[in-house]
């Protein structure tokens, strides 16, 4: 899935990358491709994990986790690093998600349970602010429940925000009149995707 | 003369008053002046607000300040993360109250309370739960929230190099909320690595002008907070 992402990277771009699976899409980036991360918490230029025993503790990114810094790279404060974000200056954010909706708004921060303590962090900023908005995400729960749904159930994190969906099982394009397929997982037919998937699909005509 | 240097963190600390509005600095362990913080501890104002993007994590610095009962209410973007269970614990028995705040919100927040601003209005949050109740207006067909600038009675805040005049400099993403919260605040206060002489800071280089700082104390060997949680370390130390 993030190697499916990393390819719909384009050169030159500023991405932030969410927390947990999201990550992992910069070790697939092709080479030749030079793209620059932003982490919410201060640094445009964010490299791999540094190797053991070098992490610096005052360099780490929105998950918390060591990182280093690419020659080129400038660290700056909270409100310059969501002016990039809320002012549309980042092209791609990568994010998991709780639920998709088939027309793109994303639940992905709080599952709305009574007493359970809720936590945003940077996601409705970035879903309000970065041009393009990708999710990656398991098609769907441990429980074999839809996570593309026809309306999220889930309290939201922005409406109609998601641009193209990545899961173990396809490739989905949110388009103004619906959920596009564009490329399914080897041994995976049209049929099979929608009957795993609550929200209606739709396929391209060529 | 002007110099903002007090001898430790207990003077720095010494006029934090009941009921007050506290912006503290830090991302996760990056940037947390958890010395001001202990010293608050010991100094023992409590009910009161605090505005910071976590709760603390372990029994140190915030989440040991909010574990002695000091804290009535938090404003932040991430109460639960990892290591993170006085908070969650406390707000779960209905202890402690909750203001969550969007990161971008919560930044913008604390700048327009530094630059004068009493309310902006912003996209993020619109059709969302944090939304609710809140003014709206629509700009261009882009639909908007209102929210309020936020200022503080006192703002802690971490450095790595600071000058008498209280010009700073930061360490990589310990910068984090810093700048901000030192200029929305009555009184900023500031624990920094080390003092320098005036002129040693590349005035191109200063990220925090001086006027925003009004105490400054050195602490050259801050604490790892990752490292004391990860020892089970409490506060006060046993």
């Amino acid at each position: 899935m993030a190697q499916k992402v990393a390819l719909d990277i384009p050169d030159g771009v500023y991405v932030n990358l969410g927390i947990g699976m999201p990550e992992l899409v910069a070790d697939y980036v092709p080479a030749g491709r030079e793209v620059i991360y932003h982490t919410e918490n201060g640094l445009l230029g964010m490299g791999p994990a540094p190797e053991v025993g070098k992490e610096d503790p005052e360099l780490i990114n929105a998950g918390k986790k060591s990182i280093t810094s690419i020659k080129g790279a400038c660290f700056f404060h909270h409100a310059d690093s969501f002016t990039m974000i809320r002012g549309r200056h980042i092209d791609i954010c990568v994010l998991g998600a709780l639920q998709v909706s088939q027309t793109g708004d994303l639940a992905n921060w709080s599952t709305g349970e009574p007493g359970a303590v809720p936590s945003v962090g940077g996601a409705m900023d970035l879903v309000a602010g970065v041009k393009t908005i990708f999710v990656i995400t398991q098609h769907t729960t441990k429980e074999g429940k839809s996570k593309i749904v026809e309306s999220c159930t889930y309290p939201l994190t922005g409406k109609a925000v998601v641009n193209c969906i990545y899961t173990n099982l396809a490739i989905i394009d949110v388009k103004p009149d619906g959920l596009f397929v564009r490329e399914m997982a080897p041994g995976i037919c049209f049929d099979d995707l929608q009957k795993v998937t609550e929200a209606r699909l739709n396929r391209y005509e060529y | 003369m002007i110099n903002k240097i007090v001898k430790s963190a207990a003077d720095a600390v010494a006029d934090i008053f009941d009921g007050a509005i506290i912006m503290i600095g830090g991302f996760g362990n990056a940037g947390t002046p958890i010395e001001l913080i202990h010293a608050l501890i010991d100094q023992g104002a409590k009910d009161l607000t605090v505005v910071s993007n976590n709760t603390g994590s372990g029994q140190v610095g915030l989440a040991a300040l909010i574990a002695h009962k000091r804290v009535r209410k938090m404003i932040c973007s991430f109460p639960r993360t990892a290591n993170s269970t006085v908070f969650p614990d406390l707000y779960t028995k209905g202890e402690i109250e909750l203001e969550l705040v969007p990161q971008g919100t919560l930044a913008e927040r604390i700048r327009a309370g530094g630059a004068g601003i009493p309310a902006f209005y912003t996209p993020t949050s619109v059709n969302t739960p944090l939304a609710e109740g809140k003014e709206k207006r629509t700009f261009d067909g882009l639909t908007c929230v209102m929210e309020y600038g936020i200022k503080a009675d006192f703002s802690l805040v971490k450095c790595e190099a600071a000058d008498r005049y209280g010009n700073l400099v930061y360490n990589k993403t310990a910068r984090n909320f810093g700048p901000v919260m030192c200029t929305a605040a009555d009184v900023t206060i500031v624990q920094t690595r080390k003092i320098v002489e005036l002129g040693e800071i590349d005035p191109e280089c200063v990220v925090t002008p001086g006027i925003f700082v009004k105490r400054l104390v050195e602490i050259p060997k801050p604490a790892d907070e990752a490292k004391l949680v990860a020892e089970d370390r409490r506060y006060p130390w046993s």
